[in-house]
């Protein structure tokens, strides 16, 4: 039973990070269709802002503010304006072999223009553990469960109670009609983009010092938030949240009590089956708008 | 459609004078070694080393005046970690009539390439660590680091009289490196009769190893064999202390790097294993290439960079000793010699190429103590012949 | 089709028959790969370009086909037959995995076909009775046809280029046949199609299915040309690379693949003078190119021949959807 809880402690604290990094994911997918397939490098590329600027002397708080701003700068408006925005008149397709091209792009150029070695990054809390029927916990999958907690509540309350929040739903919803309504639907898209900039930077800072800065980091992460979004409902924030969850536990779940050499195939049978069963996600709603 | 019927043309003379330009064979004052290595893909990292420990060799015995007068040419191709492009890698410089080839690291690039050098009578000096490729009868390949079949009887010696196990759970990581090693673990654990309690998989790059605490756990074995890449070895490593796992743990070689020390803090203490090629290692010579080699590259080398600086070490020592620049005699010459850091310093450790081409070196016990590595034995060389 | 059209691709052809003397073994290495990427790459065109639906599978069917050629060879099943069960077999699945999955709209196919992709891979890495696991399946034959003996590497490609056109030929006739508009018309519209009363789905799936077959084929002729096979090359890289080949040939257009496969294995070549940068180069090329040129580059060149052509009052009939079916 001890172990059964292990399982389920640590696998949250893992799906916790996944579903920050697919609730972004759906955002972009709800307000400009973009299937970004570079998410898991958009994960991946933020440690390396904050680990330059310690490079260069910055405090490590200093250094994540400047790793979040430049998110936001390089990962939030460049990535629209010189990404997707040409790309959008084109369709999904373009965009997602643009994406994969983003990639394989961010990947290299860490690679190459950084190093091929993981590096060790600086943790928020120094190290803890906590017991929790008998259980261990330790304070830094505690912290990450709370900043994701914290992150995801402070959106949804963002995204429901405030006029800015509504407006980004009416035109994730139907950018038609919001415009007729006086929404200013571009700023309102490149508000997610900037949301999304935002939710993986702290993403980044979260994992970092358990995953260690590495350029092939996002293959895994990017993946995992593909199959959150997906399984949970692509276009509801919080189907993303819960995909992240069931992601994190069934990998542990599976790993333990099925096979450890299938314990990649599992996820992936899940999101068959859902996409057979239910393809618009456990929480999603059938969209109208296809063809 | 038309611009098309002129590209295609123009696509093959363009590439026919490429592949012109790059027959940079062997001239009066340079001799052609190309170097195939993984630059990109999976096995980038590996790769990458390697090709630094070469380039940092190559850099210091060109500055000398070169092996025996002539500058090492080693142009680098990329084998992007892929066995196909590997072959025809080797395949491409053969057209030039290489000296020697340098890499692949890969033991599945290795298998498919080394025939066609062994076609051209080519020597062949390799990173690959999968039992196989000396098990051919192929004269023209020598190896750079020991064979899993011969670092496993070392680990597995030290299971069964240094901690005296009589049960073992195993920890791997499910890829080229990892799945030989397992392999040759789990042969030498049945030769020994210690038996096998957990066959547990892991994947590269995998974060969250709670579940494979939770098993070993369960496995209640009297040791743990830990074979996986840094980062992972270092992952589990603090998630088995979390959990409060105290059974002794072993590994080979990476569970005792500098590296895995670094990432998994104080959780990696008390771990013990056999080291083969570190720069850990308490040698004088090899903590001076560590340094020099964090020098020119600025990040702290694996023992693939070791391979790549010992190999092209190894090359010059065995051309002097010809005399000459003859791929057959090389070949010849370098089966059963033993080449001592008296003899050429570059050489690191004491080393012996067996009639197979695999290599023999003293390897170590070694045990982290205080987030450091401890040697506590030496193992002598196996005497291979 | 266009006399430029036919002039094109007899150059082209004629490209691909002196190419080989002109080169030394590695160079008809990289065009032999050239062969059998391009037969995966039309396979994948048709799903793709024609059929409108994106398929992330394609590396894992070169990778069933591949296997199943080595491993039926190695038990002493004539190369004929086991070449023909790797494409078999690779339909048989694409069927059974597009049905299902074409069920659900759009861009599910995508989804259904990245998860194959990896599972695929475990398979093919755990199973280590059949498949022999991560060190894969060595020392894998090449033919022999009466007496003809393919195991040079210029035989060999010879005997690639052949099933290649037999290949291209195969679909060409079959896009001109009243079966295979009925898939550029299923892409151009798919409302009005289906108001036709296409069974869409059904030409979807098919279009799938031999799209797989394909990559099956392909793969038969990829395991014997490299003569060894490891999972790792069938993951989920391979087949996004061959969906940026299709994309950057251009898909929908019948030369497309030709032309992107042929780029994809050059590249690292030509680009060897930026030494370990040219993945960058090559990703930064595609990231330019997808907004200014989408349809890719013969999209591209036959945009631009036909403005060249219109500016000199030469209009020609011929509609864009004509002319994709059929260069």
């Amino acid at each position: 039973m001890a172990s059964f809880i292990q399982l389920l402690v640590s696998g949250l604290a893992t799906g916790a990070i996944y579903a920050l990094i697919a609730v972004g994911f759906t955002l972009l997918w709800q307000t400009s269709q973009t299937i970004n397939f570079a998410q898991g490098e958009f994960v991946m590329l933020p440690a390396f802002f904050i680990l330059i600027a310690m490079n260069h002397g910055a405090p490590f708080w200093l250094a994540c503010l400047v790793g979040i701003a430049t998110s936001v700068v390089v990962l939030g408006i460049l990535f629209k304006f010189i990404i997707v925005d040409p790309m959008l008149k084109h369709g999904v397709l373009p965009l997602v072999i643009s994406s994969i091209a983003l990639a394989l792009f961010l990947k290299e150029a860490v690679k190459d223009f950084y190093s091929s070695q993981a590096q060790p990054f600086p943790v928020l809390v120094s190290a803890g553990d906590f017991h929790i029927f008998g259980a261990v916990i330790s304070s830094q999958s505690l912290v990450v469960l709370g900043v994701a907690i914290v992150t995801v509540v402070g959106l949804h309350l963002m995204l429901n109670k405030t006029r800015l929040g509504r407006m980004m739903q009416a035109t994730a919803q139907n950018p038609t009609l919001a415009t007729i309504l006086g929404v200013p639907v571009r700023k309102m898209v490149l508000y997610t983009f900037l949301v999304n900039a935002v939710l993986v930077a702290i993403a980044s800072i979260l994992i970092s010092p358990i995953y260690l800065a590495k350029f092939t980091n996002g293959e895994t992460l990017g993946m995992a938030a593909f199959l959150a979004a997906i399984i949970g409902g692509f276009n509801q924030v919080r189907g993303a949240i819960l995909g992240g969850i069931i992601l994190g536990i069934l990998d542990n779940l599976s790993a333990a009590y099925l096979s450890s050499q299938y314990r990649a195939a599992f996820p992936l049978i899940i999101l068959i089956v859902v996409i057979l069963v239910r393809p618009q996600g456990l929480l999603g709603r059938v969209e109208e708008r296809t063809v | 459609m038309l611009r098309k019927s002129l590209t295609l043309p123009a696509t093959i003379a363009a590439f026919a004078a490429f592949t012109a330009a790059a027959s940079a064979q062997s001239t009066a004052t340079s001799v052609y070694m190309p170097a195939i290595v993984e630059l990109s893909g999976g096995g980038a990292v590996s790769g990458t080393n390697y090709r630094d420990g070469m380039i940092l060799a190559m850099e210091e015995i060109n500055a000398k005046g070169g092996i025996l007068g002539k500058k090492i040419d080693m142009p680098l191709l990329d084998s992007q970690s892929e066995a196909g492009i590997a072959r025809s890698q080797v395949q491409k410089v053969l057209d030039n009539k290489p000296y020697v080839i340098m890499g692949p690291v890969f033991s599945g690039s290795v298998m498919t390439s080394m025939l066609l050098a062994q076609q051209a009578e080519i020597p062949q000096i390799v990173g690959g660590e999968a039992p196989a490729i000396t098990q051919r009868g192929n004269p023209f390949v020598f190896r750079t680091s020991f064979g899993a079949q011969f670092s496993m009887p070392k680990v597995a010696n030290y299971v069964r009289d240094g901690a005296k196990a009589k049960s073992v759970a195993i920890l791997w990581v499910n890829n080229d490196f990892g799945k030989g090693g397992r392999d040759s673990f789990v042969k030498e654990m049945a030769s020994r009769d210690i038996k096998v309690v957990a066959d547990i998989s892991t994947e590269s790059g995998q974060a969250d190893f709670s579940a494979d605490v939770v098993k070993i756990k369960a496995a209640n074995a009297d040791l743990i064999f830990v074979y996986t890449n840094e980062e992972e070895s270092a992952r589990f490593l603090r998630e088995a202390k979390k959990q409060g796992i105290k059974t002794p743990m072993v590994g080979e070689t990476t569970l005792l790097g500098q590296k895995v020390l670094d990432l998994a803090g104080d959780a990696a203490n008390g771990v013990k294993g056999h080291v083969g090629l570190t720069v850990d290692a308490p040698i004088d010579a090899v903590k001076g290439f560590a340094e020099r080699f964090k020098k020119r590259f600025n990040y702290v080398c694996d023992h693939n960079g070791m391979k790549g600086y010992t190999a092209i070490y190894m090359v010059k020592h065995v051309t002097e000793k010809v005399g000459k620049f003859d791929s057959k005699a090389f070949a010849e010459t370098l089966h059963g010699l033993t080449i001592t850091p008296a003899q050429e310093p570059g050489i690191l450790m004491e080393a012996t190429w067996d009639k197979n081409g695999d290599i023999d070196r003293e390897s170590f016990i070694g045990e982290v103590v205080d987030g450091k590595q401890k040697i506590v034995a030496t193992l002598p060389k196996l005497g291979l012949k | 089709m266009s006399r430029a059209g036919v002039l094109a691709i007899a150059l082209f052809a004629l490209g691909a028959i002196i190419a080989p003397f002109m080169l030394k073994p590695f160079g008809i290495f990289l065009i032999s790969m050239w062969a059998v990427l391009t037969i995966a790459a039309i396979g994948l065109n048709l799903t793709l370009g024609y059929a409108g639906q994106v398929s992330m599978a394609q590396g894992a069917f070169v990778g069933i086909g591949a296997y199943t050629l080595a491993l039926l060879t190695q038990a002493g099943v004539p190369y004929p037959i086991a070449f023909v069960a790797s494409g078999v077999l690779c339909f048989a699945i694409g069927w059974l995995l597009g049905y299902p999955a074409l069920r659900v709209q759009h861009h599910y196919l995508a989804f259904v076909t990245l998860a194959f992709t990896t599972i695929v891979f475990l398979l093919l890495r755990n199973e280590e009775w059949l498949t022999g696991g991560i060190y894969g399946v060595n020392a894998i034959k090449r033919p022999v046809f009466f007496g003809w003996n393919t195991g040079k590497a210029m035989d060999y490609y010879f005997f690639c280029l052949g099933v290649l056109s037999v290949i291209s030929f195969a679909v060409w006739w079959m896009l001109r046949s009243p079966w295979g508009r009925a898939f550029v018309a299923l892409r151009e519209n798919p409302v009005r199609a289906l108001s036709l009363g296409l069974d869409t789905r059904r030409y979807t799936l098919m279009a799938f299915a031999i799209g797989s077959m394909l990559g099956g084929f392909s793969g038969a002729l990829f395991a014997s040309l490299v003569q060894f096979i490891e999972p790792a090359s069938f993951a989920l890289n391979r087949s996004f690379d061959l969906l940026l080949m299709v994309i950057v040939g251009g898909s929908g257009y019948f030369m497309g693949p030709f032309v992107g496969a042929l780029i994809s294995v050059l590249l690292p070549e030509w680009m060897r003078i930026t030494e370990g940068y040219y993945l960058i180069i090559y990703a930064a090329l595609v990231m330019v190119m997808m907004p200014l040129a989408p349809y890719g580059i013969v999209g591209l060149i036959e945009r631009g021949y036909k403005s060249l052509t219109t500016k000199r009052g030469q209009q020609k009939p011929a509609s864009v959807v004509a002319e994709r079916a059929a260069p």
